[in-house]
């Protein structure tokens, strides 16, 4: 089936943390443990499915000269929505994220997909590629949050792995730790793409 | 709060870039010179005081009254590109030479998340008119000083043997956090 690769592109071969290298600040900024990850990624990716459909669906009714604003618009309703939902349901994960929520709005990976994809392509692969890329960022946020909350804190998806008194390496979850693991996972996935030619 | 305490904050202590990670993406793309950085920086800051400066007149004479702050991010980042078209537009007119210098970052700074993250982090703050625009320009200078300091490194770095692997992005970040190592030093200026 073709248009499976729609959905797997966003995984490694296109990954848009690791590959592409979009949306680089939430991905430096939230990842102090791995929850954080998973919170960002999924409301990325809610807001990266649902901006894909409509933008797909509507593409015929939006005039070209106009799109860019088009487009923020759409994408910025869904994330006034996320914003208020996360809110009012998960407060203690939004006070984690706290301005990178609002920020979603300009992460280039969704205004990216709605150029380069979405504007061009039927709903239903707008749909694929929306979940194929919410899932490869996820996954991104997560290994990296992962990364950087075992070294920092020595704890993952917050149970602790070392004792009480352990030290840990601190710098990973202060700012200049993210810099590092970001940089050398960037190097790692890039041998991998090199040594499977993908 | 005074002003100088406001202005070592933004510009040093909480660093745009370096702690509180906003606009890496223009922080990594532009900073191949420190000449284009320059550049870059000069129309962010030009960019960020007139948005500071434009959304707290929205916010508290529009959005305010309305009793509509939910609609704040979709306003906001409207404005902000709105902003930019009109300070291209005007800059061609008026002033050519500038705008041949900034001409090429202005459409780029839409993307740029600092931008709106500024905006919203002075509501935030409940800054007044003018710490607003004064907090927008130090952070924006200490965005130019960040990308003028990793486009010095970066300059040096063509001439040196950097393995297959680390080449472009991953050196760029792992030189980045040392930069921000460096910046930490500064956390204890003032409390």
């Amino acid at each position: 089936m073709s248009q499976l690769k729609y959905l797997t592109n966003g995984f490694l071969k296109e990954n848009p943390t690791f590959v592409l290298v979009l949306g680089t600040c939430p991905t430096l900024a939230v990842t102090t443990s791995a929850i954080n990850g998973i919170g960002m990624g999924a409301a990325t990716t809610f807001v990266l499915l649902c901006s894909n459909i409509i933008i797909a669906a509507l593409k015929n009714l939006i005039p070209d000269k106009v799109r860019i604003v088009a487009f923020i618009v759409v994408i910025a309703t869904f994330v006034t929505i996320v914003d208020l939902s996360m809110k009012a349901f998960l407060p203690s994960l939004y006070s984690a994220l706290g301005i990178f929520i609002p920020l979603i709005v300009v992460n280039c990976i969704i205004l990216g997909r709605a150029e380069a994809f979405a504007q061009k392509n039927s709903v239903f692969n707008a749909l694929l590629d929306g979940i194929g890329m919410g899932i490869g960022f996820t996954l991104a946020l997560t290994i990296m949050g992962g990364i950087r909350e075992l070294l920092g804190n020595g704890s993952i998806f917050n149970i602790k792995l070392v004792g009480e008194n352990a030290r840990t390496i601190l710098l990973f979850i202060l700012p200049p730790g993210a810099f590092f693991t970001y940089g050398y996972l960037i190097a790692i996935v890039n041998r991998i793409k090199a040594k499977h030619n993908i | 709060m005074d002003f100088i305490k406001i202005i070592i904050l933004a510009l040093v202590v909480n660093n745009v870039v370096l702690a509180q990670f906003l606009g890496i993406c223009p922080f990594l793309g532009v900073s191949n010179k420190v000449s284009t950085s320059i550049g870059m920086g000069g129309a962010v800051v030009f960019v960020m005081a007139l948005a500071n400066f434009v959304t707290f007149f929205i916010y508290n004479f529009v959005l305010i009254p309305f009793e509509i702050q939910f609609l704040q991010t979709i306003c906001f980042i409207l404005i902000i590109a709105f902003l930019v078209q009109i300070v291209e537009l005007i800059l061609k007119k008026s002033a050519p030479s500038l705008y041949q210098a900034l001409g090429i970052y202005l459409p780029l700074i839409t993307t740029n998340c600092a931008v709106l993250g500024i905006a919203i982090l002075a509501i935030q703050k409940d800054f007044n008119l003018i710490q607003s625009v004064v907090y927008a320009s130090a952070t924006a200078v200490g965005f130019t000083l960040a990308m003028i300091l990793l486009a010095g490194l970066r300059e040096q770095m063509e001439l040196s043997g950097v393995p297959k692997g680390m080449k472009g992005f991953p050196i760029s970040l792992v030189t980045a956090g040392l930069l921000s190592l460096a910046f930490m030093g500064f956390a204890g200026l003032i409390k």
